[in-house]
C-alpha cells in the first residue's frame, strides 16, 4: 500500500497530465459532433470485426439451411424463366380456369419442383437416384431431373406417394434427346456402361463439323426434358464407319458422384403431346389398313 | 504590479487577440491558421510549479475552446505542451544560470539560438496533436505534414514578430519579492 502512494505520488504530475489529457478528450469526443461521430466510428469498427469473424464461424453452423434456402430460391426462379413459357394464338382459345396462364398471357409449359437426392449408385450398370418426392407432391413419370446447375441428370421412372426413383443418364437403358449447341444437329446420348464420367452421343452424321469440348445440350424433341440443359462436353471423337455417324464419347455436366439438391421439371402438356403422337400414329395404321 | 495580476491581463490579451483578430482575418489558405494563445504559456515564470502549469495550461486551452465551439481540442494541445515545458528548458539552457538570474524564458534569458529552438519544439508539438486531434486520422499523410509544418511557420513568424515588437523587461530575479 506503502509502494503504491509512493509510485502515485512519484509520478503525481504525469498522472495529473493523463487525468486532464482524458478529461479534455472527453470533452473532445463528447461536444463535437464531427469527434463523436468519428470516435463511434472506431469503436464501431472495432466491434464489427470481432462480430465478423464470430459470424464467420456461425455461419458455417447454417450453411446446410442455407443451402436449402438458395436451393428453393433457384426452383422458383427457374419457374419464372421465360423459356419455360409458350406463346399461343389466344384469338382463338377456349377460356377456361386462369391458374396455368401467367399474367402476360404466356402458357406455362414447364414447371419445377425442388427435391434432395436421398439414395444414388454410379457403380452399376442401371444406376438409379432417389429422389424426397413422390406422387404426394405431384411427382409422375417421365419427368426430367436436372442437377442444382441445370445439368441433366435423368428422368423419374416410378413414383411411391412420398419418394421417387429416377433413372440417371447413367443407365444402360437410358436415351435422352441431345443436340450441339453450335449446330443444332440431333442425336441420342446414351451409356455404355464403362466409364460414369462419359456418355455416349450417336446419330450424329459425318458431314457436321465437331470439335473437342463443343456443349451438348437437350434437344428440342423431346416430350420429358425442356431443350436448352446442359449435358456435357465433347470428349472425344470417333466415327463410325459400319453406319457413317460419329460416335462422340461426352462428358457429364453433371457430377453424378456429389448430387444433392435437384430440380424435378414436369412438363404440362406432355399428356396430350403423347396422345396426339398415339392417335395419329393409329390413325395412320388404320388408314395403312383401309388403303388396301 | 504583480506577476500574477500581469500575467492575467496578458491571458486575456492574447485570448482576444487570437479570437477576435487570428480567427477572424481570412486565411491564407484552409490549411494554415495562425495561432499565437500558446505563447502566453512559454511566457509563464519558471518559478511556476509543474502541476499550476498543467493546471493553467488546461485552463488557457478549455477557455478558447469555449471561445471556437470545440470544446476539448486546444485544452488538449495546451495539456501536452505545459506537459513538455520543462523538459524542455532543462534541456535547452543550463538550469542555474536561468532559473537564478531571469523569471521567465525570453530570447535575453536563454538567448536567441535556444529559445528559438524552445519555441519551435513547442509549437510543432502544440500544432502537430492538435491538427491530429483535429482530423483524427492523418487524411492523407502528407496533407497532415504540410498542414502542421505550414501552420508552425505561420505561428513561428507570429512570436518571432510580438518578441521583437514587445520586448519584456528582462527580470532579474531578486530576493525581494
Amino acid at each position: 500500500m506503502r509502494n503504491i502512494f509512493l509510485f502515485i505520488r512519484r509520478y503525481f504530475i504525469f498522472f495529473t497530465f493523463l487525468i486532464l489529457e482524458v478529461v479534455s478528450l472527453w470533452f473532445l469526443f463528447n461536444y463535437n459532433r464531427f469527434h463523436r461521430a468519428k470516435f463511434l466510428g472506431v469503436a464501431t469498427e472495432m466491434t464489427g470485426r470481432i462480430n465478423n469473424q464470430y459470424n464467420k464461424v456461425e455461419d458455417y453452423f447454417s450453411l446446410k439451411e442455407e443451402n436449402h434456402r438458395v436451393h428453393k430460391l433457384n426452383d422458383s426462379l427457374l419457374n419464372l424463366l421465360k423459356r419455360n413459357f409458350i406463346q399461343r394464338d389466344t384469338s382463338m382459345q377456349l377460356v377456361k380456369d386462369s391458374v396455368p396462364y401467367d399474367t402476360a398471357g404466356h402458357y406455362r409449359r414447364y414447371f419445377f419442383r425442388d427435391a434432395s437426392v436421398i439414395y444414388n449408385t454410379v457403380n452399376d450398370q442401371k444406376n438409379y437416384l432417389q429422389l424426397n418426392r413422390g406422387s404426394n407432391q405431384g411427382i409422375k413419370d417421365n419427368m426430367a431431373v436436372v442437377g442444382s446447375d441445370g445439368s441433366v441428370v435423368g428422368v423419374v421412372m416410378n413414383v411411391s406417394p412420398n419418394f421417387c426413383q429416377v433413372m440417371s443418364l447413367l443407365h444402360v437403358q437410358s436415351t435422352i434427346n441431345a443436340s450441339l449447341k453450335k449446330g443444332g444437329e440431333s442425336g441420342t446420348v446414351e451409356w455404355d456402361g464403362k466409364d460414369p464420367q462419359y456418355l455416349l452421343l450417336k446419330k450424329i452424321p459425318k458431314t457436321v463439323e465437331i470439335n473437342k469440348g463443343d456443349t451438348v445440350l437437350t434437344s428440342t424433341y423431346s416430350y420429358n426434358i425442356p431443350p436448352g440443359y446442359m449435358v456435357g462436353t465433347v470428349a472425344d471423337i470417333k466415327v463410325d464407319n459400319t453406319t457413317g455417324m460419329y460416335l462422340l464419347k461426352v462428358k457429364t455436366a453433371a457430377n453424378f458422384y456429389s448430387l444433392h439438391q435437384v430440380h424435378i421439371i414436369e412438363n404440362i402438356d406432355r399428356e396430350e403431346q403423347v396422345k396426339l403422337f398415339d392417335e395419329t400414329r393409329k390413325k395412320n395404321e388404320e388408314t395403312k389398313k383401309s388403303s388396301h | 504590479m504583480s506577476d500574477f495580476l500581469k500575467n492575467i491581463i496578458r491571458f486575456i490579451i492574447f485570448l482576444l487577440v487570437q479570437v477576435y483578430v487570428l480567427n477572424k482575418i481570412p486565411h491564407l489558405h484552409h490549411f494554415i491558421t495562425p495561432y499565437l494563445y500558446y505563447l502566453f504559456i512559454l511566457w509563464l515564470p519558471f518559478s511556476i510549479s509543474r502541476l499550476g502549469l498543467l493546471v493553467v495550461g488546461f485552463i488557457t486551452g478549455l477557455v478558447l475552446d469555449y471561445f471556437m465551439m470545440t470544446p476539448g481540442l486546444h485544452a488538449a494541445a495546451c495539456l501536452l505542451i505545459a506537459y513538455i515545458r520543462p523538459f524542455v528548458i532543462n534541456i535547452l539552457s543550463p538550469k542555474d544560470i536561468t532559473e537564478l538570474t531571469y523569471k521567465a524564458p525570453s530570447p535575453k534569458a536563454m538567448g536567441w539560438t535556444p529559445y528559438a529552438v524552445y519555441v519551435l519544439i513547442l509549437t510543432l508539438f502544440h500544432h502537430g496533436y492538435m491538427v491530429f486531434l483535429e482530423w483524427l486520422d492523418f487524411g492523407s499523410f502528407l496533407d497532415f505534414i504540410i498542414k502542421v509544418v505550414a501552420t508552425t511557420g505561420i505561428s513561428m513568424l507570429l512570436i518571432f514578430t510580438v518578441e521583437l515588437l514587445f520586448p519584456r523587461k528582462s527580470k532579474f530575479r531578486t530576493n525581494t519579492p
